[in-house]
C-alpha cells in the first residue's frame, strides 16, 4: 500500500506513549476497564522493570519517534510511588527523543492520601494531572462505589491545582434518580472549579459489570433516552456558556488546553501502548498495526518477563479497519475529520449521498477547507451517523 | 417373467388422515410380504422426500407392487398407490384413485374419522372403489373401537361391521389386511388383445433414468422398444424400459391389462407429459382416449423473495427444478420496489405454499421471503372488460371497476366439542356463513361457506391454535361472489411498500391495518427521524403509528483501549444493516415485512 505510506509520511503524525497501571484499591461498580484488586502488596519494583523491558522491546520494533504525549492512567496510577513514575518517564526518554513541550498526564484518584503525592509525581515530570472526581454529593459517591467524600475531591483539586500547571477532572452524570435541575447545580459547581478541561460522561451500564447485574434486575433505573438527552444538551449549552465548549462527546476545554494525549486517539495518530491490557497502534514499515497486550497483571508479568513484550495481538489493519477507526474517532471531534485523509486510508471517498442526506436534516456540515463535522444535533446520536456514513 | 392372471391383480389405495397410520401401514404390507429386506427397510419407505418423513405426511403419489400368496393358495400381485393425505393435493388423489379399483379407510382407533378422510373417501367412493375399513391403533389405551366403527357408518355411510382391526404399529393382524384385499377388492378388467390403452397416473424426473412415467394399463399390452403415442399431446416417444416398483425398482419385459408401472424413453421433459393422458400404441392406436383428468389449477399466490438479492438466478434455477416435478406449481417473475427481483407462484393451497418454500430453502439453502398469500380476483370493468388479478399490485384505479368477485369455498370441520365455541367465533370473524352443524358423539361436524381470501390468511394456523390442534379441515371452492374489497397499503414514511399492500374486505382492513402497522412500529428500529407507519385505502389513512426518532445514541467514552471493540461493533452494525431493506431512507429489517405478513387478525 505504497499510497498510504506516502500519506502517512506527509501528514503530521504525533506519537503518544500510554502506560497502564491497572490496580485499584477497590472496583467500582460501573467501570469496566482493566483493573484489579489485590490485597497483598504489589511488587513494584519488578512491574517498573516489566514497563522498562516493553517499551525497549516497542522501540527496537518501531524505531525513533518523537514523544509528544505520555499517560498514565488505570486502573488507578495515583498507587504508584512517584519514583516508578519517574523511572518510566526515564525509559521512555532513554529510547526516543521527548519533546520538550511533552504533556505528561496521570490519572489520580481525589483522596486525600494520594494528594500526598502530587508534588513528587510533578517532581518526576509529571505536568497534567486527571482527576476521577465523579461526583460532587457523598451520596451519589457512595453509590458509585467511590472512597472519598465530595470535599476530599475539592480538597485534591486545590492541591492539584497548586501542584500541576494543568489539572482536569471527571464527572459522571446521568445517574440514576438524577433530574435535569441537581445536573444544572452540580455542573454550575463543577464549572466553578474547573480550570482549563473538564471529561463530562453519561453514565453508561457496560456488560458484566455490577450495575449491568442490578440494570438487568430492575433495580437500577438510568435516565431514559429522552431525560439523557435534555442532560447531554444541558450539558453543552452550560460548559460552552462558561468558555468550556466541549472539543469532543464528552470532553469540555478552554481553546488550547484539549488533552493532547487524547487528540491523539481521535485523530488517529499514532501511540504504543504498555501495560497489562494496554492498546497501541503502531506504523511499521507503512502499515498500522493494532497491538494489545495481556490484560492480567501477572500474566502480563511473566509474559514481558519471559518475551520482552506482553502483546496477544498484533494485527496489521485492512484499508476498510483503518478507514472505520479513522471515522469513529474524528467524528467524535468538534473539528470533525479531513475527507481527503478518509479517501487516502480507505482509497474510496465517503459517499456524497449519504453526507448530502444527513447534512439535509442538520447532522453533518463541510467546511470549506475539506473538512467533515457533525453538529451539535448530530452528536447525540453519532452511532448512529457513523454508522450511516461507514455503511 | 411370469405372467399373473389379470384375477389375481389387486390395485389399491389406502385413504388416511395425517398421522393415522397410513405410512406405517404401508411399511408393514411391504415387510410381510418380502418387498424389502429389515435392513433395508426406513420408516415410510414410500415418502422418499425428507419433508414427507419429517411431517409424516405424503406429497407425491408413490406406488408399489407386493407379491403375496394367499390363503387360497394363489399367488397374487398387489399394487399399493400411496395417496397424499392434504387437501391441497386432492388432484393426486384423485388420479390416484383412478388407477385403483378399491381402497382402504384407515382411521385411527383413538381418533375417529377427521374431515379430510371424509374429502378422500367420497372421492373414492365416486371413482366406484371397493372401500374396506381398517381400524389403526386399536391396542392404545385410548382407542374406542365400537364408537369408531359407529362413527365410520353413520358420517360415512359405510359397513363398518367386518372392519379390520390392526396395530400397524406392532404388525398385530396386519395379515388379515392383505387377505381383505384379495377377498374384498375386485380384480381389475381389462382386454389383453386389444390395443394399447394405458392412463398417465404421474411423471417425475429422475437424474438417472431421466423422465419416469407411472402408468396404469387399461387393455392391451405396454413393451420394450415399442413406438407410444400420448393421445391428447399426439407426440410419440420411444420406449426404452418398463417396469415397476417393489419399491425397488425392477425392470419387465412387459406391462400387461391391469398393470401398475412406469415406462421411460425418449421423453425429454416432465413438461411434455400430461397426467390424465392417455397412451396408445402408434402402430395400433386405441379408438378412444380415456377421459382424463381436471387439472390442478392454483388458487393461492405470492410473492418469492430472495432475502439476499444475489440469490435471485439460484431461486430462478430452483423454482425450475421444483416444477420439473411438480406441474402444479406455476411462477413468473416479479419486481417489487421493496424486495427486489423475485417471483409470483401459484399454489394449490396453502400446505403447497409452504411446502414448496420449505423445499427451495433447505434443498437449495436459499432465505426466502413470502409475500401476503392472495387468492384470484375477477373484476369488472367499467368499460365493460372483464379481467383476473392475484397480485394487489396490479389492482386498476377504484374508478375503473364496476365489480370485485372474490373465490369462496364450502369448508368441512370436524372439532371435539370443547372446542367449537372457538371454532365458530373463528369462521364468523372470518366472514363465514354456516351451513350445517351435526354431532357425532363428542365430535362436531361443521360446514361454512367462507370467502378463501380470509382462509390464505392464516386461517389454518389459527384453526389448530384455538383447538390446541384438535380440528382438522377440509375445502373445496364453489363459486365466485360479489365482495366489498378494498386495496390497502401500507405507506413507510409516506412511501408505500408494494410488498405488503393488499386486497381485503371493507369491514375487516381497518383492524387488519392495525395490527400490521403496530407490528411495524415494533420491529422498525429508530432512525435519526421520526418513521411515521400509516395503512390507507386510496388516499384516507385508517391506522398510523409512528417510529420515534432517536435521541440519544452516542459511546461516553472512547479512547485508545476502546477503538478495537467499537470498529468490531460497527462491523455489527453494518453486516445488519446489509440485512434491512432500503426502502425511500427507512432501512426495514427483513423480520418485521415477515411479521406484518403474518400478523393475525
Amino acid at each position: 500500500m505504497p499510497d498510504i505510506l506516502q500519506n502517512n509520511s506527509v501528514e503530521k503524525n504525533d506519537f503518544g506513549v500510554y502506560v497502564h497501571w491497572p490496580f485499584c484499591l477497590s472496583k467500582c461498580p460501573y467501570c469496566d476497564f482493566n483493573s484489579h484488586v489485590r490485597h497483598q502488596a504489589i511488587d513494584e519494583t519488578r512491574f517498573v522493570k516489566a514497563f522498562e523491558t516493553e517499551l525497549a522491546t516497542t522501540a527496537a520494533r518501531i524505531g525513533a519517534r518523537t514523544v509528544s504525549t505520555i499517560f498514565f492512567g488505570g486502573g488507578t496510577p495515583s498507587l504508584m510511588q512517584p519514583a516508578t513514575v519517574g523511572t518510566i518517564l526515564d525509559a521512555i526518554g532513554k529510547h526516543w527523543n521527548v519533546s520538550p513541550t511533552v504533556e505528561v498526564t496521570l490519572e489520580a484518584n481525589p483522596t486525600s492520601v494520594e494528594a500526598t503525592r502530587f508534588k513528587g509525581y510533578r517532581a518526576a515530570g509529571v505536568n497534567r494531572v486527571s482527576l476521577g472526581v465523579q461526583a460532587l454529593n457523598d451520596a451519589q459517591l457512595k453509590s458509585l462505589g467511590r472512597m472519598h467524600t465530595a470535599q476530599e475531591a475539592l480538597d485534591a483539586i486545590a492541591i492539584a491545582r497548586s501542584a500541576f500547571d494543568r489539572y482536569s477532572f471527571d464527572l459522571i452524570y446521568a445517574r440514576p434518580g438524577q433530574t435535569e435541575a441537581e445536573w444544572r447545580e452540580e455542573l454550575a459547581r463543577a464549572i466553578s472549579e474547573a480550570a482549563e478541561h473538564l471529561s463530562l460522561y453519561q453514565l453508561t451500564i457496560e456488560d458484566g459489570t455490577p450495575f449491568a447485574a442490578l440494570h438487568a434486575a430492575g433495580k437500577l433505573a438510568i435516565p431514559d433516552p429522552e431525560l439523557a438527552r435534555i442532560l447531554y444538551d444541558v450539558t453543552q449549552e452550560v460548559t460552552a456558556a462558561h468558555g468550556l465548549p466541549s472539543y469532543e462527546i464528552s470532553n469540555h476545554a478552554r481553546i488550547g488546553a484539549e488533552s493532547r494525549h487524547n487528540l491523539i486517539y481521535w485523530r488517529y495518530h499514532e501511540y504504543a501502548g504498555v501495560g497489562p491490557g494496554a492498546h497501541g497502534r503502531l506504523l511499521i514499515d507503512g502499515t498500522r498495526h493494532a497491538t494489545s497486550t495481556e490484560r492480567r497483571p501477572e500474566s502480563w508479568l511473566m509474559r514481558v518477563e519471559a518475551g520482552g513484550d506482553g502483546l496477544v495481538e498484533d494485527e496489521s489493519l485492512t484499508r476498510e479497519e483503518m478507514s472505520d477507526e479513522f471515522l469513529l474517532m474524528g467524528l467524535r471531534l468538534a473539528e470533525g475529520i479531513d475527507t481527503a485523509r478518509y479517501a487516502a486510508l480507505s482509497g474510496r471517498s465517503l459517499e456524497g449521498a449519504r453526507i448530502a442526506a444527513l447534512a439535509g436534516v442538520g447532522f453533518v456540515e463541510e467546511t470549506a477547507d475539506g473538512r467533515l463535522r457533525v453538529t451539535r444535533t448530530g452528536f447525540p446520536i453519532l452511532d448512529a451517523v457513523v454508522a450511516d456514513l461507514a455503511a | 417373467m411370469t405372467t399373473v392372471p389379470i384375477d389375481n391383480i389387486r390395485n389399491f389405495s389406502i385413504v388416511a388422515h395425517i398421522d393415522h397410520g397410513k405410512s406405517t401401514l404401508a411399511d408393514r404390507l411391504i415387510q410381510i410380504t418380502g418387498g424389502l429386506q429389515d435392513r433395508e427397510m426406513v420408516e415410510q419407505v414410500l415418502d422418499s422426500m425428507d419433508i414427507e418423513r419429517e411431517r409424516g405426511i405424503t406429497i407425491k403419489a408413490q406406488t408399489v407392487r407386493l407379491n403375496y400368496h394367499a390363503n387360497d393358495g394363489k399367488d397374487y400381485i398387489l399394487n399399493l398407490m400411496d395417496t397424499p393425505g392434504h387437501v391441497d393435493f386432492a388432484y393426486e388423489v384423485s388420479r390416484s384413485l383412478a388407477a385403483c379399483e378399491g381402497s382402504l379407510l384407515v382411521v385411527d382407533a383413538s381418533q375417529g374419522v377427521e374431515a379430510q378422510t371424509l374429502a378422500n373417501v367420497y372421492a373414492a367412493l365416486d371413482s366406484n372403489h371397493e372401500v374396506v375399513p381398517i381400524l389403526n391403533k386399536v391396542d392404545l389405551p385410548a382407542a374406542e373401537v365400537a364408537k369408531v366403527k359407529q362413527q365410520i357408518e353413520d358420517v360415512i355411510g359405510l359397513d363398518a361391521s367386518n372392519a379390520v382391526e390392526i396395530s400397524a404399529k406392532t404388525g398385530l393382524n396386519v395379515p388379515a389386511v392383505l387377505e381383505a384385499i384379495v377377498t374384498r377388492l375386485p380384480p381389475p378388467k381389462g382386454d389383453r388383445d386389444a390395443p394399447l390403452k394405458a392412463l398417465l397416473v404421474d411423471s417425475w424426473y429422475d437424474v438417472y433414468l431421466g423422465v419416469v412415467v407411472l402408468v396404469r394399463i387399461i387393455d392391451g399390452v405396454m413393451k420394450k422398444n415399442m413406438r407410444i403415442r400420448m393421445m391428447r399431446t399426439n407426440a410419440t416417444y420411444d420406449v426404452d424400459r418398463v417396469g415397476f416398483f417393489t419399491p425397488k425398482l425392477t425392470q419387465a419385459e412387459e406391462l400387461g391389462p391391469g398393470e401398475i408401472g412406469f415406462l421411460t424413453g425418449s421423453i425429454k421433459e416432465v413438461a411434455d407429459t400430461r397426467v390424465g393422458d392417455t397412451l396408445t400404441d402408434d402402430r395400433k392406436p386405441t379408438a378412444e382416449a380415456l377421459p382424463g383428468f381436471r387439472p390442478a389449477i392454483p388458487v393461492v399466490f405470492c410473492g418469492l423473495f430472495p432475502v439476499d438479492a444475489n440469490d435471485f438466478e439460484t431461486l430462478r434455477a430452483a423454482m425450475g427444478k421444483l416444477r420439473l416435478n411438480d406441474a402444479s406449481f406455476s411462477f413468473e417473475m416479479e419486481t417489487s420496489a421493496a424486495l427486489g427481483f423475485g417471483f409470483r407462484a401459484g399454489f394449490l393451497g396453502l400446505l403447497h405454499l409452504e411446502i414448496i418454500q420449505e423445499r427451495l430453502e433447505r434443498e437449495f439453502n436459499l432465505n426466502l421471503i413470502a409475500t401476503a398469500p392472495s387468492v384470484i380476483y375477477k373484476m369488472k370493468l367499467t368499460n365493460g372488460k372483464e379481467i383476473e388479478i392475484h397480485n394487489p399490485v396490479d389492482m386498476p384505479d377504484p374508478v375503473q371497476i364496476e365489480e370485485i368477485q372474490e373465490p369462496w369455498i364450502e369448508a368441512t370441520i370436524m372439532t371435539p366439542d370443547e372446542y367449537l365455541g372457538s371454532v365458530l367465533k373463528l369462521c364468523q370473524d372470518r366472514r363465514g356463513v354456516q351451513k350445517e352443524l351435526t354431532y357425532v358423539g363428542a365430535r362436531a361436524m361443521v360446514k361454512y361457506e367462507l370467502p378463501l381470501n380470509e382462509v390464505v390468511f392464516d386461517f389454518y394456523d389459527r384453526l389448530k391454535s384455538v383447538s390446541k390442534g384438535y380440528a382438522s379441515f377440509d375445502y373445496h371452492l364453489t363459486d365466485f361472489r360479489v365482495a366489498d374489497l378494498v386495496k390497502m397499503q401500507i405507506l413507510v414514511n409516506a412511501d408505500p411498500v408494494d410488498a405488503l399492500s393488499m386486497l381485503v374486505h371493507r369491514t375487516r382492513a381497518e383492524a387488519r391495518g392495525r395490527a400490521m402497522v403496530e407490528k411495524l412500529k415494533e420491529l422498525i428500529p429508530p432512525h435519526m427521524f421520526q418513521v411515521p407507519i400509516q395503512a390507507a385505502i386510496g388516499g384516507k389513512v385508517i391506522a398510523r403509528e409512528t417510529v420515534r426518532a432517536l435521541r440519544k445514541d452516542v459511546t461516553a467514552k472512547c479512547y485508545g483501549g476502546d477503538i478495537s471493540r467499537k470498529r468490531k461493533l460497527l462491523d455489527k452494525q453494518k453486516e445488519g444493516k446489509k440485512k434491512m431493506r432500503q426502502y425511500g431512507k427507512v432501512e426495514i429489517p427483513q423480520e418485521a415485512f415477515i411479521a406484518a405478513l403474518k400478523v393475525d387478525v
